[in-house]
């Protein structure tokens, strides 16, 4: 006879598991990932593959450590976390830099917190947040695409003249590896859609919020849409499904909050960008949000 | 308890800092370098000292009902002390520390100390427990003021370590770098402990 599986909600049955969703992922990401190797060149090369290799043997001594079997989802969860670690940093960085992020994402944001689907903050994001705080001056230095010679990213120039939107569509400015090219992040997008792996409440509540804001305080919103690392968080950072919210009204309230947060660091704080904060903020909520902004339950009135 | 026992059980076994988790403030605070860390251990251990001896010498004396403001005034008493004298001879320490030296006033290893120790025992053995239990948060302090002044400056005691071509990750002498720091060597305590605690068993 078969044993009795007690399992916490949500009871839905589906073909699809851990490690599908997340093949699902990296394919979405496969688009940014092409953008920023044809706009950066050998740098993105350099820093894409020490992600993802670094990604790979800090999970497998972190699982080695915890005794723990080493499983198809395991691995493709690291590749995520170095590959989009990799998307957001300045493609200037070295590549020592992006293994101490790695460290930190896998074993402190994520293994140190109890391992795949206990962690409470994004563990990329964590990465980033490390690095940013450890070498501001190696994080910020910006290379112009195709000719590698240092810039500012369009969010950092005092007067956003200079880019236009088409090139800052297509990718074609200053900024983070994966985050430049609005066009390959959207078609990513647009695959997770179709496999529905994410929902759509969360990231247009995001940038709903973001675009609501730059109206109310006449800023360009296309700009504000379209720069920065806007695009990468909401679609890619803000719909991982272990750090935020499940219920509906919690992911609304949840990429609110990220718009407001990111909009407010945006236009008064000394960063010249506020994704990877808003996130990390707004995934500490998500247990408070789990737990109190719940949809009508059904057979209530 | 023989009085040796009293002094070591400081350092490891009931150490402040990984073991009972007191002076956390000043342990996350001021150990951006190791002689602000040594500095701290030393003007805590001085006031611990002091208001350890105060307590047991007053124990019988000291009404039950209003025994926790006796002690804080005896521990202000010994931390304006150690204030005023760092201030005299070591200005430089002092201006490092800044807030902190006031604030040893309330440094739960202390107050703890006072309340849980040195009110119920001994003169000889509130002494030995109250150098033990400094001797404990020195080492502690070391400990978390070595990682992050190599890491976060790359040097240790003010001398370059890691060479001009280290990139110091500056993040270790901000605040997060303390918790990290702090977090990872309880972590590793309670591994060690755990090890030896299951061994033991066997």
């Amino acid at each position: 006879m078969k044993p009795l599986l007690v399992t916490p909600a949500p009871h839905m049955k589906s073909k699809d598991t851990n490690a599908r969703v997340m093949l699902d992922v990296l394919i979405a990401l496969l688009p940014a990932t092409v953008a920023a190797l044809f706009f950066f060149g050998f740098n993105a090369v350099i820093i894409i593959l020490t992600g993802l290799i670094s990604a790979w043997i800090f999970e497998l001594i972190a699982l080695k450590l915890k005794k723990a079997p080493v499983t198809r989802a395991d691995l493709r969860s690291a590749s995520i976390t170095g590959l989009l670690l990799a998307l957001i940093i300045a493609p200037s960085v070295p590549w020592w830099m992006v293994v101490v992020g790695t460290f930190i994402a896998i074993f402190i944001a994520k293994h140190a917190f109890g391992g795949l689907g206990h962690n409470i903050f994004n563990p990329a994001l964590i990465g980033r947040a490390f690095m940013v705080a450890s070498w501001p001056i190696l994080m910020t230095a910006w290379l112009k695409p195709f000719d590698a010679i240092a810039t500012a990213t369009p969010l950092a120039t005092v007067n956003p003249a200079p880019a236009t939107y088409l090139q800052l569509f297509l990718g074609n400015v200053g900024g983070s590896m994966g985050e430049t090219s609005a066009l390959a992040l959207l078609i990513g997008a647009a695959y997770l859609f179709y496999r529905q792996a994410i929902e759509w409440r969360l990231p247009f509540a995001y940038l709903g919020t973001v675009v609501v804001i730059s109206l109310i305080f006449r800023v360009d919103p296309v700009f504000q849409l379209l720069s920065g690392g806007l695009m990468i968080g909401a679609f890619f950072m803000a719909t991982d499904p272990v750090t935020t919210p499940v219920t509906k009204p919690g992911r609304l309230i949840f990429g609110i909050g990220c718009g407001i947060i990111t909009m407010v660091l945006r236009m008064g704080a000394g960063y010249p960008e506020g994704v990877c904060y808003s996130i990390l903020l707004m995934n500490a909520t998500t247990p408070l949000l789990d737990r109190y902004a719940r949809g009508r339950i059904f057979g209530y009135k | 308890m023989s009085l040796v026992s009293e002094f070591t059980k400081g350092i490891y076994k009931e150490n402040p800092v990984f073991r009972l988790l007191l002076g956390m403030c000043p342990t996350l605070a001021v150990t951006t370098t190791v002689i602000n860390g040594i500095g701290m251990a030393v003007a805590s251990t001085f006031v611990l000292l002091g208001s350890n001896i105060i307590v047991s010498l007053i124990k019988n004396i000291t009404p039950k009902k209003i025994r926790i403001p006796t002690y804080i005034i005896v521990i202000a008493s010994f931390t304006t002390i150690a204030d005023l004298l760092l201030a005299a001879f070591a200005p430089a320490l002092h201006k490092s520390l800044g807030i902190f030296i006031p604030l040893i006033v309330v440094n739960c290893i202390i107050f703890g100390r006072a309340e849980a120790f040195a009110s119920k025992n001994t003169l000889s053995n509130s002494i030995m427990d109250a150098l033990g239990m400094g001797f404990g948060f020195l080492l502690a302090l070391i400990l978390v003021s070595s990682v992050r002044e190599i890491l976060g400056s790359g040097s240790i005691l003010g001398f370059s370590l890691l060479g001009p071509s280290y990139n110091p990750a500056l993040i270790m002498v901000l605040p997060p770098g303390a918790f990290l720091v702090l977090g990872l060597l309880i972590g590793l305590m309670n591994l060690l402990t755990h090890k030896s605690a299951t061994s033991a068993c066997h």
